[in-house]
Order: structure tokens, then C-alpha cells, then sequence
């Protein structure tokens, strides 16, 4: 019959691909885009990542078993990002890692969040590098999220005071990405700006399609006709490198204050137009120390080339924090390793870092730095390099938080 | 615009009563396998059991499509809209019951299919007064305006974030919470036995059968009386019905729904399940569904070439074998109960080798490259099977090529012995089966 | 405002003739052989990756012509050993054909060059500013583009209209048979054809490619626009293609420096739409965001409207 021949082959199919791995390491999943509009910063976090597991498994894995990092390629979708987390649960991961794109990462701390009420003693742990959207650590906090990315307020707050003392910064234009983040950048300049320097006009507040626009002069335009001296932007991946790179053709003579400057390909795109203009808020660069960290040495000599360039430095903080709680819970069990982190300090190279207890945010320092002329360690091969501007501490960078987190018992 | 690309459904030659008793029998087998295959060995893990709920999704999304291509000629690049905005509909059904509305949550996709059928029939109105490469064209551009749209409204599509909702939230049924994949998947089985009969039935009747006609000649339909835009008016608003309760179990399943489920990508992915399974019989669709999700799902786990083997795959079927997977086997069918049978299978078994040959050559060569161009950090030995490949090194290369060039001038040879074959047992099929 | 109207307006053509290079070639494989190529955007991209590899070996200028050469001969190879097979099986199967196409081109690309962006950055000879309008620097690759683009439009025409060449295409687009038993070779007509069809997409790709960023996901980027244009613009009709093509890119381009929204206009008539109402969210979407759906809206109305397009001589 018919049917039942196309059933069966079904089934034979089926048990082809047999169950999944019953092996004892730790699957860790990887799910941020590898194509697309993000692929620049996705494929460079997945090398970082592994390159700081292989080195976790060299020194004997953790409590002896070894990580296996799986890696799936959401094009920053949510819909894609939840479907590629079930496969990834299907497969046996028990930590999720992720960071590109805050609308991904509300959608996975919802599923993350369901899931975890549904399969107890099964639970999934969520380590967020880099979606920074504030309401992660706030309303929409979770006992099994941790951040370990300051998070946009935190940036801003560090970029505001560094313009609060530039008298020469009259008029802000605000231009960022259409979901989430984009608007929560949006709002905390609208509001810091108005609380530490309100003589400042803010001209603009645009808010263009996420990693869809192509070519950004019609942007640029509108920036110039309305006499900005500065532009605020949380862009990242391609809308970052296009909008400097269209800034850069118009002849746009502006300040650019950037939460992702650099992103793979935005130096190499603006070039001496960037010397004292583009300005970026991160928690780490080249030159941030007078010699270049071993690790970062080993990773850029390992994955050569302009778009491998060494730039997650939390990520470094982030498994070594990782490795560290796993040894404190003397277990790699998710809710047991959460606890283990939760209020955990640490000393890295570039001074304290705290992973706050109330809503899983990882205080870290943060540096605002400028793009000039020879420095020691340059960008892309550039000739062009971050020097930095002002350091704030990690502990400085706090601000209150309105996260009632619900704690399993 | 008739097309001779789509081969015509086989009816078969028995009488309706032997025809309905056949089919009790087969769609009975089916509600058995379905009941019983999470329970299979190997289906029995979390993984298997969301790989057939995702078929069964498919298998309802690509049956609504042929309803559409198969059924009556409409070549369509954007039947996701009516999935996604059936599933829209479905996940702020499913917010409601998350908020007290007491509608019990396997009725969802009751929501996904009133969604569905409400925008089929109001793009219908406007897009079915052509057929053919325009009708296609106007697709496109609702499909591309629909998910422009979806970043306008974000109170309606939730902007990138989408919607999301809880579908253990709700009123409790006993032992039915839809906590566990084991049951959301009966739910998608239930819904997909449903839709797959309702969609059968309607082929059977005579809205269906004028569907046929409006595919194979619509002038001589408006001669006989009938209005082929009413007709392809139906069938639009029938196909959007069913691609919304796909919609709903998405939603049910994922429980998310964002714009990329309006997405021109989906759209492409259904019209590849469609196509791939055969589009000119009920099971074509089905056969092709659950084909493109095994291999989007599993294959994508081996290897990040898989994509590029799915449109080999469709191409060469689009080339050689335009009736699909389910037509090639269908194609079997006459010459069955011939003796000329076994030699065909022989030259088969023949013609694999240079086959096998060939593949394994051609999937050397594309993964050492996916190796090098995307995955440098992993290094240059790539694993095909039991070999280690060193894509450093010039060996692998020309062997993968040797082997791909032979293969090919091979099978070519034995290809011709095939069809040799083939035509002796015809013409034993068409002879009665004489010994 | 003039400041803004003025550069808006120079944008928007530049726009408008990229759009217009994009979709010459698909045009006239539209309008003379009735296939709808999905696969033109990917020789487009292929056109992009082409010209950056080769301008890494020989240099720039040479890649200039060589890449567009490189995607005229697969064209040719699309058309004789693919596309031939299912010509008489209905345009159906000749989409699908080029459907299938574009993915296996994208995924050639990323097999070959990764699925990262590929530096491909303006070349040094044409990075300088052209001229200055209201302080804003105008730069010089986009003058080259626009002198392509027009370049591009003129030989077409001239092809077409003064060639016999292109008086054998005319003719054998509606009526094939006797093209062919007045002893003309139809089949290498649609070869050739197809190959500058796929020329000229492989050209713009040249620009295109350090315009955008050269990407495996840039056929998808462009495709849809492209259908759009030739649809609009009207089957059979290259000016048609111009002008659809300059429409859409000032229409796009002035609308993004609109800021008001349909509340604004309402409310400046006095009419005022209160924030619980069903239509505040419709009405308060500004022009500027609804952008993007402006091409799309217009290929639909035109489909319903008036599917022959703007200039076309036929339907499809």
C-alpha cells in the first residue's frame, strides 16, 4: 500500500540517524548568526568561544569532563533562534550561549525560562555575552540568565559622561536599529543627556530597519541637513560598517559615539575620517593595556587576518568565570554551577570584575577610547588605533535595578 | 496557461466503490503508524519526537501548497504569508487563553485556519484574476509587502521580537498540558490527519475536479460555464485555510511567531517540499515534506554543505525527473507484475555504483571546501565516513574529482542499459504481462 | 529643506541607476524569452565576487571587464545545458529551473569564499570625491556608476533597435518558428542573449559589489527589488525599465527624510486620533519607516492595475 510504504520509509530513515550522543561531555550551544547581516561578529564569537573552551579542555575540562561547543546559525531571527534551540536541547545541550541581537535573546530567555519549569532536574543555563538590552537584568530578569556584557544604560552612562565634559558637543543625532536594543539606546541618551548636559539640542532620533538597509546616504542626509556635530549609535554587524562607510563618502564631519565601533570592518570602511571622531564604549581594546594580553597574542596568531581580529574580551572573563564556578559547585549540574556564580568575584588583567547576585549583571570595567594615529597596537591593519579616553570602574558602571527574580528552591 | 511541466494526477482505472474501500484501508493504516511511531526505537528521544511533530507541520503546510500548484496550476512564491498570518492569529489566540480565555489549547489552530482563510480571501480577491508567470509575480510582491508590513505594526507582529505566548498556560485538560513534545506531537498528528483527509476530500469533489480543469484548460472551463477566477478564487481561499492551520501548530509548537514566518525564504521552503515530493499526486506533497525536513534538521547536523545538496537534489529533479521522489516511485507502478522487473532492478544495482561513486566524489570535494572557505578553526582534515580527508593536500582533490568525472561517464554508460531495460518491460506491462 | 530635497534627489538617481544596471539584464531575458530569472541577483553577487578575486590578481581595471566576461560564459553555459532542457515544458519549470539555480550559486559562493563579507572596498583609483553640493562630497565611484549605467542603457537600446542582431532577438521573441525557418539559429539566439543578459548583471555586480557589501546573502538583498523594477517598468520595455527604476529610487530615497506620519497630516487638519484608538497604530507609522514597503505596494497595484507595466508592449 502506498501509505504504508512511505511510512515505513519514514521510520527506517528515523532510526538511521539513531538517538542522540549519549557521550559524558558537556554540550554547550552556540546559537547566534554564522550568515547574514550579523555573520561578521557571529563567526568571529564562535572562534573566540572555542578558542577559550579548547583551552578549558586542555587543562582537563571541567570536573573532568570535556566541553563541546554545537553551534547554530539563527540569522538574528527569534522564530529561527527558538527553533534552533529546541534542536540544540534535542541534542543534549545543557548551556546556551548567546549574544547577538537583544530581540533573540528576550525570545530565548522566555523559552529557556519555560523550559526550565517543564523539565525540572533538566535545566538549561543561559550565558549572554552580549545582548544588551537593559530589560534582560531588569524586568525581564531570570535566575538562569547571566550577562556578562555591561548592559546599554551601563554604556551610556560611561559615554554621556564623557560627553557631558566635551563643551565643543551642541547638537546630538541619534540613529540606532528598529527593535529593542536600538530604542533602548535611543531612550537612555534622550535621558542621560538631558540629566548631565541639558543645554545639548537633540536633533534626531532615527530608527531604521535592522540589518536590511544597504545603502545609509539617505541617512547621512537627513544627519548633515539637521547641523549635528555628534552622532549616537548602538549599530552593529553590517548597519555599523554601512552607516560609517556612507558617512565616510558624503564627507560627514561629525563625532561618532559608538557602542560598536568596533565591529569587523568599520575601521577598514572609515579610515583617517575616523582619526579623533569615532569614539566606541567596550570593556576592552588593543591598547587598553601597555602590552598586548598572552591570550588575545595566541588567538589573533591562531586565526589571522582583519575580520578574525581578536575583539571578546568578555568572553575570556565569561569562561573563566564559567570554569571557576564549575569548580566552586564541584559539579557541572546547571542550577548548581548558577549558584556558584551568582555573586562571584574575580581579578582579571584589566582590574575586578562582580557577577551581581540581585540580577545576574557582570560588573566589569569599561573603557570610552578614540580612534588616532599611531598607537601601539592597530585595528585591521589599519595604521589606525583605540587609545583610550576614560576608564570607569567596574564597580561604578552599577545602576539600580527593578529585577524580582524567582529563585528555584 | 496550461503547463506541461506538472504531470496530471493518477486517478487509477477502479470503480469509486473499490477506490473508497482502498482508501479506508490505507488512511486507517496511517492513523496506526502515526498513533504508534513515538513509541518507535529511535523516535523515542525528545529529538525524534520534534523531528515528526516538524513533519507533520511541513506535511500540512506542503499539502496546502499543492492545493494551490498541484490541483490548479497556481504557481505561488508567497503562500507563507497565510502560514504566518494563521499563525499570528493563533499565537494571540494562544496570548488570550494565557489570559483566561477558556478555549482549550489543542483548538488553536482553529484560529490559525480562521486567520488563514480571512487573508486568503482577501488577497484572493485581488491576486487570482491571473494564472500563471503573473499570478507568481503577484506572490512575490505580497509576500515581500506582507513582511514589510509586519515591522510596521508591532502591536499586531511584535516588530523583531515577534509574539510569544505559553501553551501550558491554559485551562487544565486532563493529562493534556502540552508540557511534554509527546504531546504537542499527537496534537500536530491529530490536526494533520484532519486537514490531510479534509484536503483529500476536497480534491474529490466537483469544486476540486473543476480545480483540475482550470490547471489543464481554463478556456475550454469558461466554455462549459464555469468562471475560472471563481474557481481559483476557491482554491486560494481553501489552500490559505489549510496553510493557517499550519500556522497554528508553528505557533503551538514554537510558541513564537515572528515576520520571518511570512518570510520569502518559507515561502521558497514549501515550494522545494512541494515540488521535490511531486506535485501531480496527494502523496507527492507529503512524501516531499517530510524528505526536506529530515534532511533540514539531521543532514544540517553532518555537514554546513547541506543546503547546496537540497538544490542539487531539486535540480536534478526539475531536469530529470520532474515528477518528483513520489513520482519516480509511482512511475513503478504499471511495471510491477512484470518478470522484465527483476532485470530492471538488476541494471539498477548496476547503475548505483557508478552512482555512489559519483556522489561520494562530488561530497568530497564540497565538504573539503565548506571545510576551508567556513570552518578554518576545525582544521583541514574533514571526515567523510570511515575516511579522514587532509584538505590541505592535493591528494584528496583529485581523487574526489576522479571520482566525480568517472562516476559521472559511468553512469551515463549504464544509464542507457537502464532505459533499456525499462523499455522491454513496458512493453511486457502494455503486452498483458505475457510470459 | 532645499539642502535636504537637492541631495535627496541626487541619492535617489544614483539609487535609481544602480537599480536600473541591476535589472537591465534581467529586462531583456524577460522580455525577450518570457523566463523569469531568479538567478539574475545571483550572477549579479557572482558578478561581485568575480571582480574582487580577479581584481586581487590583475588589478582593478582589468577585473572590470574580465568578471563581466566570466558571468556572460556561465550564462551562456546556464542557458545551453540547463535552461534549454525545460524550455518546452512551460515557463513553470523554466522559473523553477532558476529558482533552484539561485540557491546552488549561493551556496557555491559561500563554498569558495565563506559566509563572511569579503573585504571589497572601493578601489584606491576611484575613492575620491567627485564635487561638493551643499557640503556634502559626492564621491567618484558613483559618478563611474552612473556613466556604466548610462553606458549600459545606450548600447541596449542600440542593440536592439539598430543591430540586426537585435532585430534577430525581436523577432524570434514572438515569433520563434519562423526566425528559424528564415535558417536564423533560435536556440543560439537565446544563448546569446542570456549571456548578455548575464553580462550585464555580472557588470553591475562590479559596482554593486563595493557599493554593498559583497556577501553570499546579496542576491537575497536585491532579488525581490529587481522583479519589481522589470514588472513596473513593463515587459518588452527597457526605457520602461529606466523609468521604473528612477521612480522607485527617488520615490525610496526621498521617503526615508520624511519624518511625518499620517497623524501628522491628520492632525494638521485639525483632526485628531486618540492613542486608544484601532487606527492610531496605522496612522502613527511614519513615512520614513514604511519605506521599504513602497516598491512592493507599487509592483502589486501595477499587477492589478495594469499588468503590462508602465511601457510595456505585451503582457507576460
Amino acid at each position: 500500500m502506498r501509505a504504508h510504504r512511505r511510512r515505513v520509509v519514514a521510520v527506517a530513515v528515523a532510526l538511521a540517524l539513531g538517538a542522540g550522543s549519549a557521550a559524558a561531555d558537556v554540550k554547550i550551544a552556540f546559537i547566534d548568526p554564522l550568515s547574514g547581516g550579523g555573520a561578521s561578529t557571529g563567526i568571529l564569537a564562535q572562534k573566540t568561544h572555542q578558542f577559550y573552551i579548547d583551552a578549558i579542555n586542555a587543562a582537563g575540562g571541567i570536573n573532568g569532563e570535556k566541553i563541546e561547543l554545537l553551534s547554530y546559525d539563527n540569522k538574528v531571527n527569534p522564530q529561527e533562534s527558538l527553533i534552533q534551540l529546541k534542536k540544540a536541547l534535542d541534542e543534549g545541550a545543557r548551556y546556551l550561549v548567546q549574544g547577538n541581537g537583544s530581540a533573540v535573546a528576550l525570545a530565548l530567555t522566555d523559552a529557556v525560562q519555560k523550559y526550565n519549569e517543564r523539565n525540572p532536574g533538566k535545566e538549561v543555563l543561559y550565558l549572554n555575552y552580549a545582548a544588551i538590552d537593559p530589560a534582560l537584568t531588569n524586568d525581564k530578569c531570570s535566575f538562569w540568565h547571566f550577562r556578562f556584557d555591561a548592559d546599554a544604560d551601563m554604556k551610556m552612562a560611561a559615554m554621556t559622561s564623557a560627553i557631558a565634559g566635551d563643551k565643543k558637543t551642541q547638537k546630538v543625532y541619534l540613529i540606532n536599529q528598529d527593535y529593542s536594543f536600538g530604542k533602548a539606546v535611543a531612550a537612555a541618551a534622550q535621558k542621560m543627556l538631558a540629566e548631565k548636559r541639558p543645554d545639548i539640542k537633540i536633533v534626531g532620533d532615527e530608527l531604521h530597519p535592522l540589518q536590511k538597509v544597504q545603502d545609509f546616504s539617505p541617512y547621512v542626509a537627513k544627519i548633515k541637513a539637521s547641523g549635528a556635530d555628534t552622532v549616537i549609535t548602538g549599530n552593529w554587524g553590517n548597519d555599523m560598517v554601512l552607516l560609517i562607510k556612507a558617512g565616510r563618502d558624503a564627507g560627514l564631519k561629525v563625532n561618532w559615539d559608538t557602542y560598536y565601533g568596533g565591529t569587523p570592518g568599520t575601521v577598514s570602511a572609515v579610515r583617517e575620517a575616523g582619526v579623533d571622531t569615532l569614539k566606541q564604549v567596550s570593556e576592552w581594546h588593543k591598547n587598553a593595556q601597555p602590552d598586548l594580553d598572552t591570550t588575545v597574542a595566541a588567538f589573533d596568531k591562531r586565526f589571522p587576518g582583519a575580520e578574525n581580529e581578536y575583539a571578546y574580551w568578555r568572553a575570556k572573563t565569561m569562561w573563566e568565570m564559567f570554569a571557576a564556578a564549575a569548580k566552586k559547585a564541584q559539579s557541572n549540574d546547571p542550577a548548581k554551577v548558577a549558584r556558584a556564580l551568582e555573586g562571584m568575584k574575580m581579578s582579571t588583567p584589566l582590574g575586578d570584575v562582580e557577577m551581581r547576585a540581585d540580577n545576574h549583571q557582570l560588573l566589569q570595567p569599561l573603557y570610552v577610547s578614540t580612534l588616532e594615529k599611531g598607537q601601539k597596537y592597530d585595528a585591521e591593519g589599519t595604521g589606525l588605533g583605540w587609545r583610550t579616553d576614560t576608564k570607569v570602574d567596574g564597580k561604578a558602571t552599577a545602576l539600580p535595578t527593578t529585577c524580582k527574580m524567582e529563585r528555584p528552591k | 496557461m496550461t503547463d506541461a511541466g506538472v504531470a496530471a494526477p493518477s486517478l487509477g482505472g477502479r470503480t469509486t466503490h473499490a477506490h473508497g474501500a482502498r482508501d479506508r484501508r490505507v488512511w486507517l493504516a496511517v492513523a496506526v503508524l502515526v498513533v504508534v511511531l513515538p513509541h518507535a526505537p529511535g523516535l523515542t528521544t525528545d529529538f525524534g519526537r520534534s523531528l515528526l511533530t516538524q513533519m507533520g507541520i511541513a506535511i500540512v503546510f506542503a499539502l496546502s501548497y499543492n492545493v494551490l500548484f498541484g490541483e490548479t496550476g497556481l504557481l505561488s512564491f508567497g503562500h507563507a504569508v497565510y502560514f504566518g498570518l494563521g499563525g499570528y492569529a493563533a499565537i494571540h489566540c494562544m496570548r488570550a487563553i494565557n489570559h483566561g480565555l477558556p478555549l482549550p489549547m489543542p483548538f488553536v489552530p482553529l484560529a490559525g485556519a480562521a486567520g488563514g482563510l480571512v487573508c486568503g480571501l482577501a488577497f484572493g480577491a485581488l491576486t487570482t484574476r491571473r494564472a500563471g508567470t503573473i499570478f507568481a509575480l503577484i506572490s512575490l510582491g505580497v509576500g515581500e509587502l506582507v513582511y514589510a508590513a509586519t515591522f510596521l505594526l508591532p502591536g499586531l507582529f511584535g516588530g523583531e521580537e515577534g509574539i510569544t505566548a505559553s501553551r501550558t498556560r491554559a485551562l487544565a485538560l486532563p493529562g493534556l498540558d502540552l508540557g511534554s513534545q509527546l504531546q504537542v506531537y499527537y496534537v500536530v498528528a491529530a490536526w494533520a490527519l484532519v486537514s490531510a483527509a479534509a484536503m483529500r476530500a476536497f480534491t474529490r469533489t466537483p469544486v476540486g475536479r473543476l480545480c483540475n480543469a482550470v490547471r489543464d484548460n481554463p478556456e475550454r472551463v469558461q466554455f462549459v460555464g464555469y468562471d475560472p477566477q471563481r474557481i481559483r478564487f476557491i482554491a486560494f481561499a481553501v489552500a490559505g485555510l489549510f496553510a493557517g492551520v499550519a500556522g497554528g501548530l508553528h505557533a503551538l509548537n514554537y510558541e513564537i511567531v515572528a515576520a520571518d514566518a511570512v518570510g520569502a525564504q518559507r515561502s521558497g521552503s514549501v515550494l522545494v517540499m512541494a515540488y521535490m515530493g511531486g506535485t501531480g499526486s496527494f502523496a507527492g506533497p507529503v512524501v516531499g515534506a517530510i524528505v526536506l525536513t529530515w534532511l533540514e534538521t539531521s543532514l544540517s547536523a553532518y555537514t554546513s554543505a547541506w543546503l547546496l545538496y537540497v538544490g542539487l537534489i531539486f535540480i536534478a529533479i526539475i531536469l530529470f525527473a520532474p515528477a518528483g521522489l513520489w513520482g519516480i516511485v509511482a512511475m513503478h507502478a504499471p511495471i510491477l507484475h512484470t518478470r522484465a522487473l527483476r532485470r530492471v532492478l538488476a541494471r539498477y544495482a548496476v547503475a548505483l555504483l557508478p552512482g555512489a561513486i559519483m556522489v561520494a566524489g562530488a561530497a568530497a570535494l564540497i565538504e573539503m571546501s565548506y571545510r576551508l572557505s567556513t570552518q578554518r578553526e576545525l582544521g583541514s582534515v574533514v571526515k567523510l565516513g570511515p575516511l579522514a580527508l587532509d584538505a590541505s593536500t592535493p591528494v584528496p582533490w583529485i581523487a574526489g574529482a576522479a571520482m566525480l568525472v568517472g562516476g559521472l561517464v559511468l553512469l551515463r554508460i549504464s544509464a542507457r542499459f537502464v532505459a533499456v531495460a525499462w523499455q522491454a518491460a513496458t512493453l511486457e506491462a502494455r503486452g498483458g504481462g505475457a510470459p | 529643506m532645499l539642502e535636504l530635497a537637492t541631495i535627496s534627489l541626487l541619492n535617489g538617481i544614483v539609487y535609481g541607476l544602480l537599480l536600473f544596471m541591476l535589472s537591465s539584464g534581467l529586462t531583456l531575458i524577460f522580455s525577450m524569452m518570457g523566463v523569469l530569472n531568479f538567478a539574475h541577483a545571483s550572477l549579479f553577487m557572482l558578478g561581485a565576487y568575480c571582480s574582487w578575486q580577479l581584481g586581487r590578481w590583475v588589478g582593478f581595471w582589468p577585473a572590470i571587464l574580465l568578471a563581466p566576461l566570466l558571468c556572460g560564459l556561465i550564462g551562456a553555459a546556464i542557458e545551453r545545458y540547463g535552461l534549454r532542457r525545460v524550455h518546452g515544458r512551460g515557463h513553470v519549470a523554466e522559473i523553477l529551473f532558476t529558482f533552484g539555480l539561485a540557491y546552488i550559486i549561493e551556496e557555491v559562493v559561500t563554498m569558495i569564499w565563506g559566509r563572511n563579507a569579503v573585504a571589497n572596498g572601493v578601489p584606491s583609483a576611484i575613492d575620491f570625491p567627485l564635487f561638493t553640493v551643499f557640503g556634502t562630497q559626492f564621491p567618484a565611484y558613483k559618478g563611474l556608476m552612473m556613466a556604466i549605467s548610462v553606458a549600459m542603457f545606450v548600447f541596449l537600446y542600440l542593440m536592439l533597435q539598430r543591430t540586426r542582431i537585435g532585430l534577430v532577438i525581436r523577432g524570434a521573441l514572438t515569433h520563434p518558428r519562423m526566425v528559424a525557418a528564415l535558417g536564423h539559429d533560435v536556440p543560439g539566439v537565446f544563448v546569446l542573449v542570456f549571456a548578455i543578459g548575464s553580462a550585464l548583471a555580472g557588470l553591475a555586480g562590479v559596482i554593486g559589489g563595493f557599493m554593498l557589501l559583497t556577501q553570499p546573502t546579496l542576491a537575497h538583498v536585491v532579488g525581490p527589488i529587481v522583479f519589481v523594477i522589470v514588472v513596473l517598468g513593463g515587459l518588452g520595455s527597457l526605457a520602461g525599465a529606466l523609468i521604473a527604476s528612477m521612480l522607485i529610487g527617488i520615490l525610496q530615497t526621498f521617503a526615508v527624510a520624511i519624518d511625518y506620519s499620517l497623524l501628522d497630516a491628520l492632525r494638521a487638519l485639525g483632526i485628531a486620533v486618540t492613542r486608544g484608538s484601532p487606527w492610531y497604530d496605522v496612522a502613527a507609522i511614519k513615512v520614513a519607516t514604511a519605506a521599504p514597503m513602497i516598491p512592493y505596494l507599487l509592483l502589486v497595484l501595477m499587477l492589478i492595475v495594469r499588468p503590462r507595466g508602465l511601457l510595456g508592449t505585451r503582457d507576460a
